[in-house]
């Protein structure tokens, strides 16, 4: 196969950055998109031309690390791939391919696809945990959690974190990737003692660095773990009670 | 001059010696915990497990990891599970047994009070991870589900779908996300440790490049515990993430930090096989599918038939067939080289002849297509993505690759290195799983390592230092090390020669796979160490590194990772050509038995090799930690 690379390339954060154009010839469809970008870094560096940085490392859908914008689509054509799942063989021979960064003013770029990503973790400091030191837990087994809790947790704990969501909304919001964390501790019985706590800090602080939902769902499109929208429901639910909530609280300390 | 190495373990029965060595330790009262400074370099299970409870505890502590954010650590890809002896199957599981089946598994070259100690606190591990909101699969009364791994007969896996290492990495990670709200740990993402400080002989701190500004800084602490994984990736393939490296490990080893058994490295029975030349990393499937799935050849070579046209009559289930016991279930040591013998004598299937076959057909007619799904539904759907076939229809094919080290800096009971000062938690240690790790083990292990073992191990040191400040960085011994950092990253950027970071580390790949592979023998490892010193020589007169130090720049990160592993993999190959003997995942050919297992020597070898460094080029001091067994005896392994 043959492919037209369309790649922005940009210096750093304060680089205005432009798109450079790259013809690759030998494609194999059995190659990973990234080994297409290991390859023609590998022909760049022979050309004395410094090689396009893109974030990577477990290459198996799992640690978040790869982030392209591949024909204004997060993570390319296939649906819940992340980039180092995608393969070739999802492209047609000749087409040209259009490749950018993570696109959100909460990620910056750092170089060429290269975002820092940071702020997602900023808003699990926020919130986004169970308050467990280490050594004071009971048995295992002491704690029931019901199967369809521990599956529903379960689906939206498999978020990886890799920003597609912020990336894909027009809004560069960030409340998939919250919501996935809100009803991952929310669904739990141990997650019940700071439930509403949690989700107020946690979309505070969201909404601080991101923007705001309007209900596009592009984010349940892009996301390489296929994480519901639905969720996103639950948070808001979780949200506005916890305004309740809290005004009793704190018309009791008054 | 390294004296007598000792591993400072405790006195008393196995099953005391925890309660033990924490009664007669020192510890630091609650008031002074803030006067002590810890580095922590890595966030993987052991390292985020560890700087969350130091946190917590009331240490100041300063993390570190090469990654954008602590949850991206490689532990995250961990597939199959975590084990702990809670016998909640009611299945005959027990501490004992756990023990047994990690010393057996490690072939008898693990350090028996360690494991003891990590069978008694996999129960803690699991109500821990429980209380943190881990989603561990559940039976339909809300107990938790657990399911049987290699080289046991219990069921004592705790899982979370196919995502285990995930989600326990979540749960560290986010433990570790509120420690840095409370203000207790200060976390340094997109900053790579290049060398560690001594001072008199102590760990001080560290060297660090930071990544985006490529800013060298010194750090100093009481302590410094290194969590930065394996060094699987000194074979350029391997399932490790492609950012997983030697260098945390090696630097210190230059400071005078002992390496333990490097040659024991694992090779994982059931992943994807290579497909071309631009394979740039190898998928694990997990270790679990050997559960429901079957592995099998055709009894016929070159056979041209596709795997449905292949009655069960001509089918060879080779594990089964010799392993009647354990059957699929033998530990991965086992399962690997049988694989191999497979596809040596030309029975290997796939475009390239290069894998098994391990099938799902028997467990789907018997469990039904929904179960499967279940169990094992996200692993189908990645080998889906990675090969385009559907392993619901068409059975998988498999081969072994590079997936775990067993070797590491040598640890005492207390985890810390010879060097004082100087901690070594998880992959990056020798010290629980002898010469092979059984599946679901290296989760439990991180783990035990940063939530409970060091928390409780170091104030043995810290103790000892109450009242002094640590080694300020205005110190010599910093500007030493970072005046050699500096010249270092500055030589690979003025080499400009005319290959490719990429292209050494493919070479050298090659030559340990070959040579210090599944199989070794006297003659391979000599052929390698006969070309590794070459290699290394041409890669600094003729590496291309270009950009600058001060970018952003990737191509020099790898070049100073790949400089350490070419170092590194002579002593592994020196350390396998040492060992005479073959046990777990070191199989010298020279050492088997009749039926082609291997042949232990436990006259000569019941030893911990850990090598001192002495320079590049120059021969390294062996220094023995022999091994006593009390509780267990030796023993071929047998899984009949």
């Amino acid at each position: 196969m043959k492919v037209h690379l369309r790649v922005w390339r940009q210096d750093g954060p304060n680089d205005g950055g432009r798109f450079e154009d790259h013809d690759v010839d030998d494609v194999s469809p059995d190659m990973s998109f990234l080994e297409l970008f290991d390859v023609l870094n590998e022909r760049l560096i022979a050309d004395g031309t410094e090689p396009i940085a893109f974030d990577h490392d477990c290459r198996e859908g799992i640690c978040g690390s790869c982030a392209m914008m591949i024909n204004g689509r997060a993570h390319g054509p296939e649906k819940g791939t992340a980039t180092c799942q995608l393969h070739m063989r999802k492209f047609n021979d000749g087409d040209s391919i259009t490749v950018e960064p993570w696109r959100a003013a909460a990620f910056p770029v750092i170089r060429d696809l290269v975002v820092d990503r940071g702020a997602l973790d900023r808003i699990i400091e926020a919130g986004g945990y169970i308050t467990a030191p280490t050594g004071s837990a009971p048995d295992a087994n002491l704690i029931l959690v019901p199967k369809e809790a521990a599956d529903g947790s379960m689906d939206a704990a498999a978020c990886i974190g890799c920003g597609a969501c912020v990336a894909a909304c027009p809004n560069s919001a960030a409340q998939l990737f919250t919501a996935a964390k809100v009803s991952h501790l929310g669904l739990l019985p141990q997650g019940q003692p700071e439930r509403y706590q949690r989700v107020a800090a946690m979309v505070d602080t969201m909404e601080e660095l991101f923007g705001s939902c309007t209900n596009h769902g592009e984010c349940e499109a892009a996301c390489p773990k296929e994480i519901s929208i639905d969720f996103i429901a639950l948070l808001n639910r979780d949200y506005i009670k916890a305004q309740f909530k809290n005004r009793k609280l704190s018309g009791q300390r008054a | 001059m390294i004296g007598e190495l000792d591993a400072r373990i405790p006195e008393g029965p196995l099953a005391d010696k925890w309660d033990n060595h924490r009664f007669h330790e020192k510890l630091v009262a609650p008031a002074n915990r803030r006067r002590f400074d810890v580095i922590v370099v890595g966030t993987g299970l052991a390292g985020a497990a560890a700087a969350a409870t130091l946190g917590e505890l009331g240490y100041r502590v300063k993390v570190f990891t090469f990654h954008d954010s602590p949850r991206r650590a490689h532990s995250i890809a961990a597939q199959g599970g975590i084990n702990a002896a809670k016998n909640y199957k009611n299945d005959g599981d027990s501490i004992d047994r756990l023990f047994y089946d990690t010393i057996k598994g490690g072939d008898y070259r693990s350090r028996e009070a360690n494991v003891y100690r990590l069978a008694q606190i996999s129960v803690e591990i699991i109500d821990q991870c429980v209380a943190q909101g881990v989603p561990f699969a559940r039976e339909y009364g809300g107990l938790l589900d657990t399911r049987s791994f290699g080289g046991a007969q219990v069921s004592r896996t705790f899982y979370a779908r196919g995502q285990t290492g995930q989600q326990l990495l979540l749960g560290a990670y986010q433990a570790l996300e509120r420690q840095v709200h409370l203000g207790t740990v200060e976390m340094h993402p997109r900053v790579e440790l290049l060398d560690v400080v001594l001072k008199d002989g102590r760990a001080a701190g560290i060297v660090t490049r930071d990544l985006v500004t490529g800013e060298m800084r010194s750090h100093s602490a009481h302590a410094v515990v290194l969590a930065t994984g394996g060094y699987g990736n000194a074979f350029y393939l391997s399932t490790n993430a492609k950012n997983s490296n030697v260098t945390a490990i090696w630097r210190a080893h230059r400071r005078g930090a002992l390496m333990a058994n490097p040659c024991f490295t694992q090779i994982h029975p059931t992943c994807i096989p290579a497909s071309d030349d631009f394979q740039s990393k190898l998928t694990l499937m997990s270790e679990s599918l050997r559960n429901d799935g079957r592995i099998w050849v055709p009894k016929q070579m070159d056979d041209p038939r596709s795997p449905d046209q292949i009655p069960e009559s001509e089918r060879d289930y080779f594990l089964e067939r010799r392993y009647p016991a354990f059957g699929n279930l033998v530990p991965r040591d086992v399962a690997s080289r049988a694989a191999k013998r497979e596809v040596d004598s030309g029975r290997g299937v796939g475009p390239l002849k290069n894998g098994v076959y391990l099938d799902f057909s028997d467990a789907a007619g018997r469990l039904g297509h929904d179960s499967i799904e279940e169990r094992y539904g996200n692993l189908f759907q990645m080998y889906d993505r990675i090969t385009g076939e559907d392993p619901y229809t068409v059975p998988m094919r498999i081969y072994p690759a590079v997936h775990y080290t067993m070797g590491g800096l040598w640890v005492d009971y207390n985890l810390m290195s010879n060097v004082p000062g100087l901690y070594v938690l998880g992959e990056a240690n020798f010290s629980d799983h002898g010469a092979n790790r059984l599946g679901a083990s290296a989760l439990m292990q991180g783990l035990a390592d940063g939530y409970f073992v060091l928390p409780n191990t170091i104030t043995d040191y810290l103790a000892g230092l109450l009242g002094d400040p640590p080694v300020p960085t205005s110190d010599p011994a910093f500007a030493a090390v970072e005046s050699e950092v500096d010249e270092r990253v500055r030589a690979l950027l003025a080499v400009n020669g005319s290959r490719t970071v990429d292209w050494f580390h493919r070479e050298l790949g090659k030559v340990l796979w070959d040579n210090c592979g599944m199989e070794r023998s006297a003659d391979s490892l000599k052929k390698a160490l006969g070309e590794i010193p070459p290699l290394r020589a041409e890669f600094h007169a003729d590496v291309r590194v270009l950009g600058e130090n001060e970018t952003f720049n990737q191509s020099l990160e790898k070049a100073g990772r790949v400089a350490d592993f070419l170092e590194f993999s002579e002593l592994m190959c020196l350390d396998a050509l040492h060992r005479e003997e073959s046990c777990g995942g070191h199989f010298r050919v020279e050492h088997q038995t009749e039926e082609g297992e291997a042949l232990r020597d436990d006259d000569n070898f019941s030893y911990v090799a850990a090598w001192e460094f002495t320079g590049v080029d120059e021969k390294p001091a062996l220094h023995k930690e022999l091994l006593d067994f009390e509780a267990v005896e030796l023993a071929q392994r047998s899984y009949k």
